[in-house]
C-alpha cells in the first residue's frame, strides 16, 4: 500500500514537473545553503587546528594576565614578564626544553629606497626550534648576538621579496625607526596562517635587540616554550604554573595571573570562533528551508483544491480518510525529500568549491548530510499535514460534485 | 439469484425504515427525505425516478453509504449501518457497493485499466491480483482492448462502461447508478443498460438506478417514485412485470 502511494506521488509531482521543481526551490536552496555553510565551516575549523599544531604540538604559549586572547591591556593589572623569567623556566622547570621570549610591533622597514610594513619580532633562536621554522638562507643569531642585544635580523620570505626581490640579502643591511640592522639570513617560507595573514611578513631580530632600540623596555609579553621530547604538555604546564605561581608570590586559592596554553586549547578556542559563526550563518539559512516548507504547503493546498474530484473519485470507491491523508502527505515528503536530495547535492557541490577556492579541506560530515535528508522530511511532514488532512476531511458527496 | 428475486423470496440487502435526511436547521430546513421505507431484495434491479428535488439523488446517496440519514434505520444485509462513521461506512462501500455515475468520474490522464484497479488498491489487493481482476472486468464490459487507453481517448458510453468495469472489479453486492446514460445518446443508453441487465443476470448483482428517463427504468424490475422526499409509487415495470410473467 505504501509502495503503491509513493508511486502515486511520484507521478502526480512528475505530472507538473515545473511547478514541482519551483516548489522545492526553497527547500533546495534552504538545504543547499545549510550545507554549504556547515561543511565549509567544518573545512576551516579542521584547517585553522591543522595550521596552529604546525606551529608544534609541544609548545606551550605563556602570557601574563588571564585573558588569553583578550587586548594587552590585560597585563597593566598583571605584571608582564620579563628575560630573567624565561631564563628561570628554562633552569627551574625540568619539563621544559628551550624556552623564547616573542615581542612583537608593526612598523616600517626600510632597504634602499623601498619601504615595506611589516611585524617586526623580538626573539630568539629557542623560538625558531619551538615553531619549528628553518633558515633558508645564512645563518641563525649566535650566542654572542642575542646576549648582546646586537643589531642582526633574519628577514621572512614576503620581506625578501618586497626588499630585496629574489637577490641575496645577507650582508646588507635594512632600517627600521632609527636603527640600522644587518641581514643574517632568511627564514624558509610558512605562507599564510589560517586567517589570512601572512607569516612570512616577518622580520625576526634578538630579543635584546628589540627591547633596547624599539620598545624602549624589558617587558615580555609572551613565551613560547618548547615541551621536552615525551614530557606530555599537560605535564610541562601544570610544572611551568607551580614555578610562575612561586616567581609571582602568588598565594594559595588566589587566581593566577598568567595564562599557559597549549596549541590544542588554541586551536579549540580559535575554532570555537569559527564554529559559532558557522551555526550562526547556518541558522539564517535554516530559516529558508522553513519559507521553503511554506512553499510546498501552498502548492499543496493547491493541489488538494484541483484535485477535490479526485478525491471525491477515491472515497467512492472506499478509501478511508487515513488513506487519502497518507496520498498526500507521503506526496509532501517525496517533494521535500527530492528537495532535499538535490539540496545535498548542490551544497556538497558548493562547499568543494569554496574548499577549492579557499584552499581548506573539504570534509563532508555524513552526519550533516543525514540530518539534512532528515530535516527536509520532517519539512514534508509538518508543512504536508496540514494540507493532506484538508484533504482527508472532504465529504465524499461535495467533493464528487466538484468540477 | 434472479429466480429467487422474482419469486419474491430473495433475502432483502437493503432494507429502510423511516429514513430521514434533513439538511439545515430551522427556517432553511429541507426535509430531503421524509420517511422512506423500502426494501430491495438481492438481485433486484429497482429504478428510483421523480422530479427534481423529490430527493431521488438523496436516497442514493443514502443507500450507497456516501451520507447517513438524520433518523430511521437501515439495514444492510440485517446490519444497521445507519450510525456508522465516515470511515465505517467507506469500509462498507469498498467491500459491498460498487458507483456508477452520470459523469462516468474516471480519473484523468489514467489508462483504463488503472481505473478499473482504483477499488482494488483500497482492497489491499497486490499488483499482479489486480491487474488480472480489472482485466477480467473490462472484459466483462467488451473493453479488454482499451485497457491501456486515457479516459480521453474514450467515447462517452466506452467511459461509462470502464466506470461499469471499475464498479464491478470490486465485486460488489449492490450497484449503484446515478443516471448512468444522462450524458449518452439513444443509442448508447440502451447499450448501457443491456449491457446491466447481462451483468445482473451473470453475477445476481443487486441494481439500484435513479434515472428521469422512462426508457431506462423500463430495463428494471421494479420502479420507485419518488415525490417530496416520499416514496409515491413502488411497483412492478412492465418489463419487470413482464419477465415475471
Amino acid at each position: 500500500m505504501l509502495g503503491e502511494t509513493i508511486k502515486l506521488a511520484v507521478r502526480a509531482i512528475w505530472r507538473n514537473a515545473l511547478r514541482s521543481f519551483l516548489t522545492v526551490l526553497g527547500v533546495v536552496i534552504g538545504v543547499a545553503a545549510v550545507i554549504a555553510m556547515v561543511t565549509v565551516g567544518q573545512g576551516s575549523s579542521a584547517q585553522v587546528t591543522q595550521d596552529v599544531e604546525k606551529l608544534g604540538t609541544n609548545v606551550l604559549i605563556v602570557r601574563p594576565g588571564q585573558n588569553a586572547m583578550g587586548p594587552r591591556s590585560s597585563s597593566t593589572s598583571a605584571r608582564p614578564f620579563d628575560l630573567r623569567d624565561v631564563a628561570r623556566l628554562i633552569r627551574e622547570v625540568p619539563a621544559v626544553e628551550t624556552a623564547s621570549a616573542a615581542e612583537q610591533s608593526q612598523m616600517s622597514v626600510v632597504a634602499g629606497n623601498l619601504n615595506h610594513r611589516a611585524t617586526v619580532v623580538g626573539a630568539g633562536n629557542a623560538y625558531l626550534d619551538a615553531t619549528d621554522w628553518e633558515v633558508a638562507l645564512g645563518r641563525r643569531f649566535l650566542g654572542g648576538e642575542e646576549q648582546g642585544g646586537r643589531a642582526v635580523c633574519l628577514l621572512g620570505e614576503t620581506v625578501r621579496q618586497e626588499l630585496f626581490g629574489n637577490t641575496d640579502p645577507v650582508g646588507d643591511k635594512i632600517r627600521m625607526k632609527s636603527i640600522s640592522c644587518e641581514v643574517i639570513g632568511v627564514l624558509e617560507a610558512k605562507g599564510a596562517s589560517s586567517f589570512g595573514s601572512d607569516q612570512d611578513d616577518i622580520v625576526m631580530m634578538p630579543v635584546r635587540a628589540f627591547h633596547r632600540r624599539i620598545a624602549g623596555s624589558s617587558n615580555v609579553n609572551l613565551i613560547y616554550v618548547a615541551v621536552r621530547d615525551g614530557v606530555s604538555t599537560d605535564l610541562a604546564s601544570s610544572e611551568i604554573e607551580a614555578v610562575l605561581r612561586e616567581m609571582r608570590r602568588i598565594g594559595t586559592g588566589e587566581e593566577d595571573d598568567f595564562t599557559v596554553m597549549d596549541m590544542k586549547q588554541l586551536a579549540s578556542m580559535l575554532t570555537g570562533i569559527t564554529d559559532v559563526l558557522t551555526g550562526l550563518l547556518a541558522a539564517v539559512a535554516a530559516v529558508s528551508l522553513l519559507v521553503g516548507g511554506i512553499g510546498i504547503m501552498n502548492i499543496m493546498l493547491v493541489s488538494v483544491t484541483e484535485r477535490t474530484h479526485e478525491i471525491g473519485i477515491r472515497l467512492a470507491v472506499g478509501a478511508q480518510a487515513r488513506q487519502v491523508l497518507q496520498q498526500f502527505l507521503v506526496e509532501a515528503i517525496v517533494l521535500s525529500l527530492m528537495g532535499g536530495l538535490m539540496g545535498i547535492a548542490l551544497g556538497l557541490g558548493l562547499a568543494a568549491l569554496a574548499a577549492q577556492v579557499m584552499a581548506i579541506p573539504f570534509t563532508p560530515d555524513p552526519w550533516v548530510v543525514l540530518g539534512a535528508f532528515a530535516f527536509s522530511a520532517l519539512v514534508g511532514v509538518v508543512f504536508g499535514y496540514f494540507p493532506a488532512r484538508r484533504a482527508a476531511r472532504l465529504d465524499p458527496i461535495e467533493a464528487l460534485r466538484h468540477q | 439469484m434472479p429466480e429467487q428475486a422474482r419469486s419474491g423470496a430473495a433475502p432483502a440487502v437493503i432494507e429502510l425504515r423511516g429514513i430521514t435526511r434533513v439538511y439545515g436547521r430551522g427556517e432553511a430546513e429541507v426535509r430531503a427525505l421524509d420517511g422512506i421505507d423500502l426494501t430491495i431484495r438481492a438481485g433486484e434491479f429497482v429504478a428510483i425516478m421523480g422530479p427534481s428535488g423529490s430527493g431521488k439523488s438523496t436516497a442514493m446517496n443514502v443507500i450507497g453509504c456516501l451520507d447517513s440519514p438524520t433518523a430511521g434505520e437501515y439495514l444492510f444485509n440485517g446490519v444497521d449501518v445507519a450510525g456508522l462513521d465516515k470511515d465505517q461506512r467507506a469500509l462498507l462501500r469498498r467491500h459491498y457497493l460498487g458507483f456508477v455515475f452520470q459523469g462516468y468520474n474516471l480519473l484523468p490522464r489514467t489508462p483504463a485499466l488503472e481505473n478499473v484497479e482504483l477499488p482494488l488498491i483500497y482492497k489491499g489487493l497486490g499488483a499482479t491480483e489486480r491487474r488480472a481482476r480489472a482485466l477480467v472486468a473490462l472484459e466483462q464490459v467488451g473493453l479488454a482492448h482499451r485497457a491501456d487507453h486515457d479516459p480521453s481517448e474514450l467515447s462517452g458510453g466506452q467511459q461509462q462502461r470502464v466506470a461499469i468495469a471499475r464498479a464491478l472489479a470490486g465485486s460488489p453486492e449492490v450497484l449503484l447508478a446515478d443516471e448512468p446514460t444522462g450524458n449518452l445518446d439513444t443509442h448508447r443508453s440502451a447499450e448501457i443498460m443491456e449491457l446491466l441487465v447481462r451483468l445482473r443476470a451473470e453475477t445476481g448483482l443487486t441494481i439500484v438506478m435513479v434515472t428521469h428517463e422512462e426508457d431506462m427504468a423500463a430495463y428494471a424490475d421494479r420502479l420507485i417514485w419518488m415525490v417530496d422526499g416520499r416514496i409515491a409509487e413502488d411497483r412492478p415495470t412492465k418489463g419487470g412485470a413482464r419477465d415475471a410473467g
